[in-house]
């Protein structure tokens, strides 16, 4: 199995909802995001297990990666959302895997993304009265328990 | 008048009030292994409910590694599993090797694997040394299995200088080559520790207090384990033959035979008995690399920086623990525009409250020392 | 204690009383004796946070043995224990907890803070948001600094031989509180942010109900 039949498979069945193929992903719309997962789980495909969900900030939008994994067939699959940044929500997939559970809180605590008909939608890394979200691009670093300024470590030397 | 007989006292019994009671365990408390706060709600001994919270040792790996060349995030990567470095630093070059499409040559792939299981086998030696103390026999167990690792820790302190946090391997190669007598160090430890797990066996496997404490107590079923996304051990011991080095072998794991141990009932005896048993598949790995090693020079070029061309990569390696991932976003700088850690005993430890629902307290600690997790590679 | 005759008194009015077949009789201060006895048995509270546990649990084991320094009794309550070895990163959830340890220490009590973390914030130091630098910067006073990433086994049981030094000589814990000792009022910059947005968000609440 390799990325190009799913991708086949997703325009077969999903038309329209493949807004592109990058050589190592396949970039989805996220309106489609939960019935197309619910027919990898389910189908021959056999993705049973949600191996990892993590996020990258591009500064205009924010970059979520799905991993899948099916052991039927020994393939990872790597599904890409974009989600711009004045409206950061999407769908939760805790409802088909339950490790999603853990890991879509993380992607909360750390950079804001909200997951619709999340159970249980709290921090898990940061204390629960933080107001903001640290590993985006934009967060100042903070100077409470530092001593002096710092940049950072310089490479190469 | 009459006088109270047994009856009405089990009937007053039955009409009493009880509440539940919410106990915290931990963040600091001698078994768990680490800061980790458990919330439970006990109905008497039994657990009702079970909350986890985590975060009380992230330290912010993730946000650091964007400031940080690929060659300085390796001693941050020591500090993740603190127990298994070696592991976690090969994990993380394998990522930025195949980011950047560097090879490495042989002498450098076996003497990754030895190093490597080395490691798997300290690892294994503490997580069923603080089991066994956690459920009771407080010292014994502990000191035989630090004694052993003892041997282990003090070969790599001669090869790199550091007992617990090495920062041995690099992008490319090794740090050192090993030194002349280490080979025939490496060869006494494997017929020592033979004999030394014979020892186990007889001390703990089938000793009749430690099977009532540990059969049947938290069953994890197959289709359970899978839905988690748990991996390593754990998985193994539910009774999923599924091992990264067989299954999906990277570097050069599959020139080597060994078998994979597999769990029965999914309880914490099997999972200490897989941990037990995968020592000494490991020691059969490190007996067929020593005999198999070319020569040649496996130190690693220093390059003072490396680049490479936008792109992204994910590399998976199986820990002690699990599937340690990196998967690593380039922008074509010095450093890496993400790098984000897929953590093994993250996803282990969310099905704890399942496991633990309807246990006694002191089951409950059997159940959270037989999941042997670290707490530095879940709050990174 | 001088048991030794060729030591010289350490003040005026300890003498060496007389020698006997079964032992000596010396003359000296109450306080020289219970410092020995403070220093001798350092009852240590199980405070490991990361990898400097595991050297501190190597140290309790058979090859290196703080046992025979009569340290070797790790107790889970603080209510039972005299020193604290801070062997960890302190990140800022775990910070909260630690000042309430120390507080249900009962005196005198001592701490040790091991590793390069618990020093000074250790490899953590840069562009961290959520690990404080050092144990000092918390407020909870350091008798004894051991550095090292970990330290290794001898160089903890040194820290401790160290600290059994100090307590001979002087009996009392450091207790000087360094000035930055983490009230509100002492916030700045982006904690001074967080916690005022956190007080709007209480006080607003407060309206509403």
């Amino acid at each position: 199995m390799d990325q190009a039949q799913i991708s086949k498979l997703l325009n077969e069945q999903f038309p329209g909802s493949v807004a592109e193929e990058q050589p190592k992903a396949i970039v989805i719309k996220k309106e489609s995001l939960l019935a197309i997962a619910k027919m990898l789980r389910d189908s021959d495909t056999a993705f049973k297990s949600c191996h990892c969900i993590t996020a990258v900030d591009r500064k205009d939008k924010i970059e979520m990666i799905y991993m899948l994994y099916s052991f039927k067939h020994r393939f990872m699959l790597n599904l890409k959302i974009f989600l711009p940044m004045n409206d950061l929500t999407v769908e939760t997939l805790s409802l088909l895997w339950k490790s999603a559970n853990w890991l879509e809180r993380e992607v909360y605590d750390l950079f804001g993304v909200k997951f619709l008909n999340h159970p249980d939608l709290r921090r898990i890394l940061n204390p629960d009265e933080w107001t903001d979200f640290p590993l985006r691009k934009d967060f100042d670093r903070p100077d409470f328990y530092r001593l002096p300024q710092s940049e950072g470590l310089k490479a190469g030397g | 008048m009459n006088s109270p007989n047994t009856t009405d006292f089990v009937q007053k019994g039955n009409e009493l009030r009880s509440e539940e009671m919410v106990v915290n365990m931990g963040p600091q408390h001698p078994s768990t292994h680490g800061v980790l706060y458990l919330e439970l709600r006990l109905d008497g001994e039994i657990v009702v409910d079970c909350r986890v919270h985590i975060g009380y040792l992230h330290r912010s790996c993730e946000k650091i590694a964007e400031n940080r060349t690929y060659t300085q995030f390796i001693p941050f990567t020591d500090r993740l599993d603190y127990l298994a470095s070696m592991n976690n630093n090969l994990g993380y070059c394998l990522a930025v090797e195949k980011l950047l499409n560097i090879q490495v040559n042989e002498r450098t792939q076996y003497i990754r694997t030895i190093i490597a299981e080395l490691n798997r086998v300290a690892s294994h030696l503490v997580g069923i040394g603080t089991f066994a103390q956690d459920l009771g026999a407080y010292a014994t167990p502990m000191f035989y299995c630090f004694r052993d690792r003892e041997q282990i820790v003090q070969l790599f302190d001669e090869l790199c200088g550091g007992r617990l946090t090495y920062n041995y391997m690099r992008i490319g190669g090794v740090q050192t080559d090993f030194p002349p007598h280490a080979v025939k160090v490496i060869k006494d430890f494997i017929k020592y520790e033979r004999k030394k797990l014979k020892e186990y066996m007889e001390l703990l496997t089938y000793n009749a207090i430690f099977l009532s404490r540990t059969k049947k107590i938290g069953i994890l079923k197959p289709e359970v384990a899978i839905d988690y996304g748990m991996t390593g051990p754990m998985l193994r011991a539910a009774g999923v033959k599924w091992d990264l080095r067989k299954d999906e072998p990277y570097m050069i794991y599959d020139r080597f035979k060994f078998d994979v141990p597999v769990g029965t009932n999914g309880d914490s005896w099997d999972r200490f008995k897989v941990r037990l048993d995968e020592i000494g598949e490991s020691l059969k790995i490190i007996e067929q690399a020593v005999e198999a090693l070319p020569p040649g020079n496996p130190v690693a070029k220093v390059n003072k920086v490396f680049k490479g061309p936008p792109g992204e990569a994910y590399m998976r390696t199986e820990n002690p623990r699990g599937e340690l991932g990196f998967y690593l976003v380039s922008d074509g700088g010095q450093k890496p525009y993400r790098n984000k850690i897929r953590s093994p005993s993250f996803s282990n430890i969310a099905v704890l409250p399942e496991l633990i629902r309807g246990l006694n307290v002191s089951d409950a600690v059997c159940v959270l020392g037989s999941t042997d997790i670290v707490m530095g590679e879940i709050d990174r | 204690m001088a048991v030794n005759q060729q030591q010289p008194p350490k003040y005026e009015g300890e003498k060496h009383l007389g020698h006997f077949a079964t032992g000596d009789i010396i003359l000296t201060k109450s306080e020289d004796l219970f410092n020995w006895a403070k220093g001798s048995s350092l009852w240590p509270l199980t405070f490991g946070l990361s990898c400097c546990a595991i050297e501190m649990m190597a140290t309790g084991a058979s090859k290196f043995d703080i046992d025979r320094l009569g340290s070797g009794v790790f107790r889970a309550s603080p209510r039972q224990c005299d020193v604290m070895i801070v062997a960890g990163t302190i990140c800022v959830k775990m910070g909260e907890c630690m000042k309430k340890l120390y507080a249900q220490m009962p005196d005198p009590k001592y701490v040790i803070a091991m590793g390069n973390c618990a020093v000074g914030g250790g490899i953590f130091y840069h562009d961290t948001y959520s690990v404080v630098q050092g144990t000092e910067t918390l407020g909870i006073p350091v008798d004894v600094h051991v550095v090292g990433c970990p330290p290794r086994p001898e160089g903890l049981m040194h820290g401790i031989l160290k600290l059994k030094e100090k307590i001979q000589k002087r009996g009392k814990p450091e207790t000087n509180y360094p000035e930055k000792f983490v009230r509100p009022e002492n916030a700045v910059g982006f904690m001074k942010e967080q916690l005022d947005k956190t007080e709007k968000v209480i006080e607003d609440q407060k309206k509403t109900t």
